[in-house]
């Protein structure tokens, strides 16, 4: 049985905040991008997508991290799986519930949760070393940061390509939709847009803090003339 | 003094039993089994009441001038009373409030362009015209292929479009057919929508297919079909 051993960092804001935009799961570990790219044609279905992951998220990496010590490393990723698949068929079930017009919409992008690569990725890489509530809290900053993602792309991609958000006229009707912008041409424009952007901002923010830091540190030296 | 060697540096730590791992394995597929099956339980009524009221939305929606319904099944060619859980081709006649029967609403579905278009249609058997259709199902490209629930012209073929059944029962006097954008010239082909010819194709596919399969049973069923109603009100009494 695997223990964990190493002792454990104690559980701060960071742990949340992190995964909403210092390691946004989309904009910065790139994870997920299959139903990034596919749901994000609208802010309706894209907090759909992003409640029902929050969900699998928080749930799975809330019984890996409880059964971290049970789980034997050889059979880790075949149980990982195992629970990661018993919460979206779960999803699926309440979903279906809660309004089969929503579910249709989302079509088979809510089974495939299950290979979404975030889930199982935390799941190995955080809940299974690391104690519940840290992993919990972690799960629900990553789950936030994965539906904040989703309706950036969503917001963008149903103002542009049918003037509307969340169902809202928005533009006058006179505006022509960009009809490229719901289809899957679309989420690659939106997507990469916004990961220029925020690249941008948070090279010169970088740049900045090395400047100011350069500055802070570096002593006078003397001019050379030449 | 003999010391212990040190251990080679890359040692495989020993494996756990196999009782160990295949335990560990059918614990949590038991737990995983019970939390599905408890959510299951109690989705299940929920999940069929909203199939329920999205059937009859869309029955209702073909049929406007249906106050109520029944449900019936195709069996060998016959038609026989069945109720919605029923497993079969299902058959949904409309009654107006004098307990006449009004029309039929019937199930469709053809490939289209990015998956299963699945329909449910008004049948009038009086004038042997598709009245219209609502979409159950559908995956279609936004703004091209979903066009065939918002185009005017395109829903305009439905006004009545022609899904007679020949003198022998055996199938439909024409065949539906969709045609190019613009080149419609009989009531029982279809105007095709520029641009999303796949979706119109599939449309105008699966009319033909459930008319010639479905109509002529309905025409051969017809009095069971409008004594229906009749005939449940006196079992009730």
């Amino acid at each position: 049985m695997s223990k964990s051993t190493q002792k454990e960092a104690p559980l701060t804001m960071d742990v949340f905040t992190a995964g909403i935009w210092k390691e946004n799961p989309v904009f910065v570990m790139m994870l997920g991008l299959c139903p990034v790219l596919a749901v994000t044609n609208s802010v309706e279905n894209s907090l759909a997508m992003g409640a029902a992951s929050i969900f699998v998220l928080v749930c799975s990496n809330a019984l890996v991290s409880a059964l971290r010590n049970f789980i034997p490393k050889q059979v880790r990723i075949t149980t990982y799986i195992i629970i990661i698949a018993t919460f979206v068929t779960l999803v699926d079930y309440i979903i279906q519930a809660i309004s089969l017009d929503l579910y249709n919409k989302l079509g088979a992008f809510i089974q495939l949760i299950v290979v979404n690569c975030l889930i199982l990725g935390r799941a190995e890489a955080f809940a299974s070393k690391n104690s519940f509530g840290k992993s919990v809290i972690s799960a629900l900053g990553m789950g936030l940061g994965f539906t904040l993602a989703l309706v950036m792309l969503g917001g963008v991609r149903e103002l542009l390509g049918a003037g509307q958000l969340l169902g809202y006229q928005i533009f006058s009707l006179n505006f022509e939709p960009w009809i490229v912008m719901i289809l899957p041409p679309g989420g690659f424009i939106v997507l990469g847009s916004w990961l220029l952007l925020i690249n941008y901002i948070e090279q010169r923010r970088t740049g900045k803090l090395i400047a100011e830091d350069a500055a802070s540190h570096c002593t006078v030296s003397p001019t050379r003339s030449s | 003094m003999t010391e212990s060697p040190p251990p080679p540096p890359n040692e495989v730590p020993p494996l756990p039993s196999s009782f160990s791992l295949i335990s560990t394995l059918g614990v949590v597929a038991m737990l995983s089994g019970l939390l599905v099956v408890l959510i299951y339980e109690y989705t299940k009524p929920i999940i069929a009441e909203n199939k329920r009221i999205a059937t009859e939305r869309a029955i209702f929606k073909v049929l406007p001038k249906a106050t109520s319904r029944m449900t019936f099944v195709v069996r060998n060619g016959q038609i026989e009373r069945a109720d919605d859980k029923t497993i079969g081709e299902l058959i949904y006649a409309g009654y107006d409030a004098d307990n006449n029967l009004v029309g039929m609403a019937l199930n469709a579905a053809e490939q289209g362009y990015q998956g299963i278009v699945q329909l449910l249609y008004g049948y009038d058997y009086k004038t042997g015209c598709i009245t219209g259709y609502d979409v159950l199902k559908s995956t279609e490209t936004p703004g091209f292929g979903t066009k065939i629930t918002t185009d005017k012209d395109f829903l305009a073929n439905f006004n009545c479009l022609d899904a007679k059944v020949n003198s022998e029962q055996t199938g439909l006097i024409n065949v539906i057919k969709t045609v190019r954008h613009g080149t419609k010239q009989n009531p029982w082909e279809i105007d095709a929508i520029s641009g999303s010819t796949i979706t119109s194709n599939a449309i105008g596919r699966m009319f033909n297919q459930s008319g010639q399969a479905l109509h002529p049973i309905i025409a051969k069923n017809l009095a069971l079909l409008t004594t229906a109603k009749e005939s449940e009100r006196g079992e009730h009494e």
